[in-house]
């Protein structure tokens, strides 16, 4: 016995179903927290994140302000398009520098530079000076490993830690943001999201991002098998060239540890059509600090990290 | 060859009619089935060959199936997350896997056979439109399949792809095939699950997963892919009654805005349009949908002659009726039944076992409220699917028949017949961890009078 074939004016398209969920997940959370709020760097899954948040609240403001951990080593076209997109918004920015955290020494710069493993004290600085009990972020379960096995609602003691064997589990769309004064909840909106449901979300709702995803010349040097761009972080060693290149990124962390792919895509159809043909992931391909080890980003979230 | 395929195989149906696609959609499914069963190869291949494995990940697997000695790559390893689980060669907790072709974007849930069995399908059912069962061909239906179709039936998932792996190790023989297939079948009858779809596989050499086998010309059915790419699954929202759970109260007042109320919500189940007779429970008040709101990508409104389940949008109402987080819109014709006395069956998730005599909260559709646990009524052995007292209570994996008794009235709905607002959760009061997820049988007009 099946069931009869539906009607197709009832059907949703797969990129429908995950904004549909993403926008339940937003307005769950604006109904039982007292203070969420959105971690935003300017990459492209904060960009879709607070696209999909002001979707959500239509036509009311957003009831969210956005917090940044900047590492220092931050690509400057990004943080200007971070804070004209603050601007235009006219939402509330919060800002954890990792740099003033070396400067007075309550961090250390590590002996390979990255910055990225760094980013977790200030983060859980900024929560808990902010008194935020929901903190929204872009990571998905394809991205990695470890992630494929985090919660929506992901809940934190007060040290900010992941205890992968004590998460509760999520049943239906009952989720479970419970929790005690000083805790914290981890939500992530684009779990079910893909990298090409993130760009095709990103055409169909023509939404704009930093030039460095799309395709441009730019002097940089390889190491570790990536493009590196040379900044204030670092320069290139004895024995690595500088060259123009024409490349984009397919994540922008910090620069110390995020390479660029040589690409032509200057567009976003140009983009999704090189993903379908795409061999590498996207940590792989541009993520240093994922190659740490089999489990670099498991010993990061047990610890805080986003 | 004595028998064929489709004799064996009498109850179970096989895609045809396949009707063209207009759209490309989503399948959410759950596979269930031990390390034994070849599970973690079968997820892998299905990745694999649907060319959802990169290179890197590749390169991965490959380096530490040659650490461990291994001829090929072992595609189980495309499935292990955490360290504990490499080191111990299990999974731990359910995983989410994504892969889609050119009609479908797939959300897989890969749920581990052994720890903690109960609690991880229960979840990965829980959200899942169909199942995929393994079995494997040496040992054919055994206990764990039927705990494996007991939850599969309980959580109301209707669709069954039943892949009968290590065909090779049977010499692909035609007659175990539909011996474990009649099996299934009749078995799956009980459970409640009429569709069910059977494909001999081999997922270590990739026979009948994506790749059509060479190696059973007796078999015609669509590999596994292929199926998964053609069921028909859900439920035509205009079959059902509207349900919207309300979430939030949009109230911008801005200087555009400034009179505006919105009920914001995803709905849960059925369709509504503006005009549309409603009415907000608890409190029972009816009143007409004004408008059904939905942003556009540049941030403005736009209003919607219709929206259907499980769209997000914000209602406006006719009336000035007070509404919050928590009430839920329905369908004035059939608004379901307001009770105080919950009637179903629970899945206990944590270490803390449900007892009777139990205070403890129970979250339904937005809202939450605080509970007594009535009664245990029993304890289902899901292997048998007999039924057997429950003097102590329901301990952690356990799934029983419970009585619950409500602060309130609350809408509860019929679980097997709309998921959605059917569903609940017990949750500890004291630290909020989640004690059980449950399932409503039809509300019991005569319950929860005169507490």
């Amino acid at each position: 016995m099946r069931v009869a074939h539906m009607s197709t004016t009832y059907v949703l398209d797969h990129l429908d179903h995950l904004e549909s969920e993403a926008i339940h997940i937003f307005r769950e959370v604006a109904g039982e927290f007292e203070r969420p709020v959105i971690l935003f760097s300017g990459g492209k899954d904060s960009v879709v994140m607070v696209h999909l948040a002001i979707k959500a609240f239509a036509p009311a403001a957003l009831p969210f302000g956005l917090l940044h951990v900047d590492t220092g080593h931050n690509f400057p076209e990004v943080l200007q398009f971070r804070d004209e997109t603050v601007e235009r918004l006219g939402v509330r920015l919060d800002v954890a520098n990792v740099q003033d955290y070396l400067d007075d020494g309550r961090l250390r710069e590590r002996a390979d530079g990255t910055r990225n493993p760094l980013q977790t004290v200030p983060l859980l600085d900024a929560i808990e000076a902010g008194r935020f009990d929901a903190v929204f972020g872009g990571g998905r379960r394809d991205e990695e490993k470890a992630r494929a096995k985090e919660r929506v609602f992901s809940l934190r003691d007060a040290f900010g830690a992941w205890d992968p064997r004590r998460q509760r589990p999520e049943l239906w769309d009952l989720y479970n943001g419970r929790h005690a004064p000083g805790e914290h909840v981890r939500v992530f909106p684009l779990s079910n999201w893909t990298e090409l449901d993130v760009w095709r979300y990103i055409e169909r709702e023509g939404i704009e991002l930093p030039g460095l995803y799309y395709a441009h010349e730019r002097e940089v040097f390889a190491r570790d098998g990536m493009w590196l761009s040379a900044g204030e972080w670092g320069r290139p060693r004895a024995g690595e060239r500088v060259e123009a290149r024409t490349v984009r990124y397919r994540t922008v962390g910090d620069m110390s540890c995020t390479g660029a792919v040589e690409s032509q895509a200057r567009d976003v159809s140009g983009v999704i059509l090189e993903l379908a043909a795409t061999r590498v992931t996207e940590r792989g391909a541009t993520r240093a600090d994922d190659r740490l080890s089999e489990a670099a980003m498991e010993d990061r979230k047990k610890q805080g990290y986003f | 060859m004595t028998t064929t395929h489709e004799a064996a195989a009498a109850p179970v149906s096989q895609p045809r009619g396949i009707p063209v696609k207009v759209r490309h959609d989503l399948l959410r499914l759950a596979t269930a089935g031990s390390v034994d069963d070849g599970k973690s190869t079968l997820v892998g291949r299905l990745l694999y060959d649907t060319k959802s494995v990169l290179a890197d990940q590749l390169d991965a697997v490959e380096r530490v199936s040659r650490e461990r000695g291994l001829d090929a790559a072992d595609l189980a390893l495309l499935t292990d997350g955490l360290r504990a689980e490499r080191e111990q060669g299990i999974t731990i907790d359910v995983a989410y896997r994504y892969f889609s072709t050119a009609t479908r974007s797939y959300v897989l849930a890969d749920t581990p056979g052994h720890v903690e069995y109960t609690r991880n399908m229960v979840t990965g059912a829980s959200t899942a439109e169909l199942a995929l069962i393994l079995v494997d061909a040496r040992h054919g239906v055994v206990e764990q399949t039927r705990r494996h179709l007991a939850v599969t039936g309980l959580l109301g998932v209707r669709h069954v792809a039943l892949a009968v792996n290590k065909m090779d190790l049977v010499d692909w023989d035609v007659d175990r095939f539909g011996e474990i297939v009649a099996e299934f079948a009749g078995l799956a009858t009980r459970f409640g699950i009429h569709d069910v779809a059977a494909v001999p596989v081999s997922a270590l050499f990739g026979d009948n997963v994506v790749e059509r086998s060479t190696r059973a010309p007796w078999y015609s059915g669509p590999t596994l892919l292929e199926h998964l790419e053609a069921v028909p699954v859900g439920t035509d929202p205009s079959t059902q009654p509207l349900r919207m759970p309300v979430q939030y109260v949009v109230r911008p007042r801005t200087a555009d805005h400034p009179d505006y109320r919105g009920y914001a919500g995803r709905l849960a189940s059925g369709v509504v349009r503006p005009g549309d007779e409603v009415v907000v429970l608890p409190s029972g008040r009816r009143t007409t949908v004004a408008g059904v709101d939905r942003a556009r990508a540049d941030g403005t409104l736009e209003e919607l002659d219709v929206a259907f389940a499980p769209q997000s949008v914000t209602l406006r109402l006719a009336d000035d009726v007070d509404v919050s987080r928590g009430d839920l819109v329905a369908a004035a014709v059939e608004p379901g039944l307001l009770t105080r006395s919950v009637a179903g069956t629970v899945a206990v998730l944590s270490e803390r076992p449900v007892r009777r005599r139990d205070r403890v909260l129970l979250r339904v559709g937005t809202r939450t409220v605080r509970a007594l646990v009535d009664d245990v009524v029993d304890e289902l052995d899901i292997g048998s699917m007999e039924q057997r007292a429950a003097p102590d209570g329901l301990g952690l994996n356990a799934i029983g028949r419970v009585r619950i008794r409500l602060a309130e009235e609350v809408p509860v709905d019929d679980y097997r017949r709309l998921r959605r607002t059917g569903a609940f959760l017990l949750v500890d009061e004291a630290d909020g961890s989640t004690l059980a997820a449950g399932m409503a049988d039809a509300p019991d007009r005569s319950a929860g009078e005169g507490i």
